[in-house]
């Protein structure tokens, strides 16, 4: 008979914990600003069709960083719990609350079930309806879940992007004004230029009638970026 | 949640993921062996059923057009129901039948769309999008063979072909294209004359507009169950157009003062006979 192995839980969470960190480290990094009349969310991305940024539901959106297969998966079952909420009850009813929940408890099982933890970290992100301030959930390895004020940032050099923004973000930002700030934080933890082409950006623009959420094409981001202040 | 990761569920369609994980919320109704019985018939009568829509194709997109009565019976159940739905940026459904069955049918086909081009990142073309309401249609036949009838008239424009398109459907999900024009319902055969004698290839937004609207009107004066202008309550036929830049709602306030023009006209007409 093989003898049974021993591995005390603390340490098997441990090693969990320091290979998800592994694979999350190697990847680019995202942030999101909220400004003036929504929510900007910026990737560094080579690939054109490949996202990282993307539409959930009406006033929602999503981030993911770390193992594209990964969030990939992420994307689409919140999408289908989107829909399938907003269809049962209303569309209304769909929140990002209730989407960060069920992310993080999704992410929590994966991570103490399952041999292999996700190498992911996502962001849902919600713009206001009026009054009610805009919602922004910051969502471990792990599942742990935190919701953030202003800006939040995930992937490779989230923490130092955080300590850029800390100290850079302001509230009541324009559109334009929030994108240079991102773009200025990407490029300052990277030390290099950041050419419009390597960059995904979409915003939830919370006037916009129906669906929130619209990517800026590479003509809009030429456009906003070149021109003066 | 955790079901939804599971591979067993399907690709990009919100109506087969219904199917699969919440059957309960597909409107559905098993057949009777034995048929409906004289009252179950009578009263399926009397819910609210939507009469006439239409559509027609013009030179920059097409035009679709609904009124906003249902009734029950011989009684108005509602002067305001919306027969016309946006279904994505490009394209749009209009619905007549029974009332029930037809909104949920638009719902579910609206969230059809958007989850597919959410899930792939990009929309369904135009004939994708004409198919996937076939099968929708084709599922509800076990309704409608019991009463519960839901035609649409689904029109949209093809980004790729840069034209506007229109479809029509039977209880079956039979899909047929239109090149000219189509109305359907229980004032269908009334609006379908009167663009049969106005219709012309190439028209401008505006008389197309006037066409549609002429045509409504039209199917208003013959037939009980469509509702008119409503110039007292403020009530006018839904029109939408589907164009290069988008689908678009035509403002109430144009489709008043065309509605107005029409109805001065056939005044001063019959005040000259």
């Amino acid at each position: 008979m093989a003898l049974p192995y021993y591995v005390s839980p603390e340490q098997m969470m441990q090693d969990k914990a320091e290979y998800a960190r592994k694979g999350i480290a190697r990847g680019k990094s995202i942030i999101v600003l909220e400004y003036a009349d929504g929510m900007l969310l910026v990737a560094e991305n080579p690939s054109a069709s490949l996202n990282k940024i993307s539409e959930i539901y009406d006033r929602i959106a999503f981030a993911g960083a770390g193992r594209y297969s990964e969030f990939e998966n992420l994307r689409k079952a919140g999408i289908r719990y989107a829909d399938l909420k907003g269809f049962a009850y209303d569309r209304e009813d769909v929140t990002a609350k209730s989407l960060a929940n069920a992310y993080s408890q999704t992410i929590g099982n994966i991570f103490s079930e399952a041999m292999k933890p996700l190498e992911v970290e996502i962001l849902v992100v919600e713009v206001a309806d009026g009054e009610i301030p805009n919602e922004l959930y910051r969502i471990a390895f792990d599942g742990s879940i935190g919701d953030e004020k202003g800006f939040a940032a995930i992937g490779g050099q989230a923490d130092e992007l955080r300590q850029y923004l800390k100290d850079s973000y302001q509230t009541g930002l324009d559109q334009k004004a929030a994108l240079r700030l991102a773009v200025r934080a990407l490029e300052a933890v990277s030390n290099a230029k950041i050419e419009p082409r390597s960059l995904e950006v979409a915003v939830l623009e919370r006037h916009r009638t129906g669906r929130k959420f619209r990517r800026l094409s590479q003509d809009d981001l030429a456009t906003m970026l070149t021109e003066t202040e | 949640m955790r079901l939804l990761f599971d591979s067993m569920v399907p690709g990009s369609s919100f109506f087969d993921l219904l199917r699969q994980v919440r059957s309960d919320l597909l409107p559905q109704m098993q057949i009777k062996p034995d048929g409906l019985s004289p009252a179950e018939i009578r009263e399926l009568k009397e819910t609210p059923h939507g009469t006439t829509i239409l559509a027609l194709r013009f030179r920059d997109g097409s035009l679709i057009a609904g009124d906003r009565q249902a009734t029950e019976g011989f009684q108005v159940s509602s002067r305001r129901i919306e027969k016309v739905y946006k279904a994505d940026a490009y394209s749009a459904i209009a619905i007549a039948g029974v009332a029930g069955p037809c909104i949920e049918l638009a719902k579910l086909f609206e969230v059809e769309l958007t989850h597919y081009e959410k899930l792939e990142g990009m929309p369904l073309s135009l004939e994708g999008k004409a198919n996937k309401l076939s099968q929708m249609v084709k599922a509800n036949l076990p309704m409608a063979m019991q009463g519960l009838v839901v035609i649409p008239i689904f029109v949209g424009y093809d980004v790729r072909g840069r034209e506007g398109k229109i479809f029509k459907y039977d209880v079956t999900g039979g899909r047929y294209e239109e090149t000219d024009y189509y109305a359907t319902g229980s004032g269908g055969k009334d609006a379908r004359s009167t663009m049969k004698k106005l219709y012309r290839d190439g028209m401008t937004e505006d008389e197309a507009i006037a066409v549609g609207l002429e045509a409504l009107i039209d199917a208003a004066e013959e037939d009980v169950g469509t509702g008119g202008p409503d110039f007292v309550r403020g009530l006018f036929p839904t029109v939408k157009i589907a164009v290069r830049s988008g689908l678009q709602d035509v403002p109430e306030t144009r489709i008043k003062e065309v509605c107005q023009a029409i109805i001065d006209r056939r005044k001063s007409v019959e005040r000259g006979a």
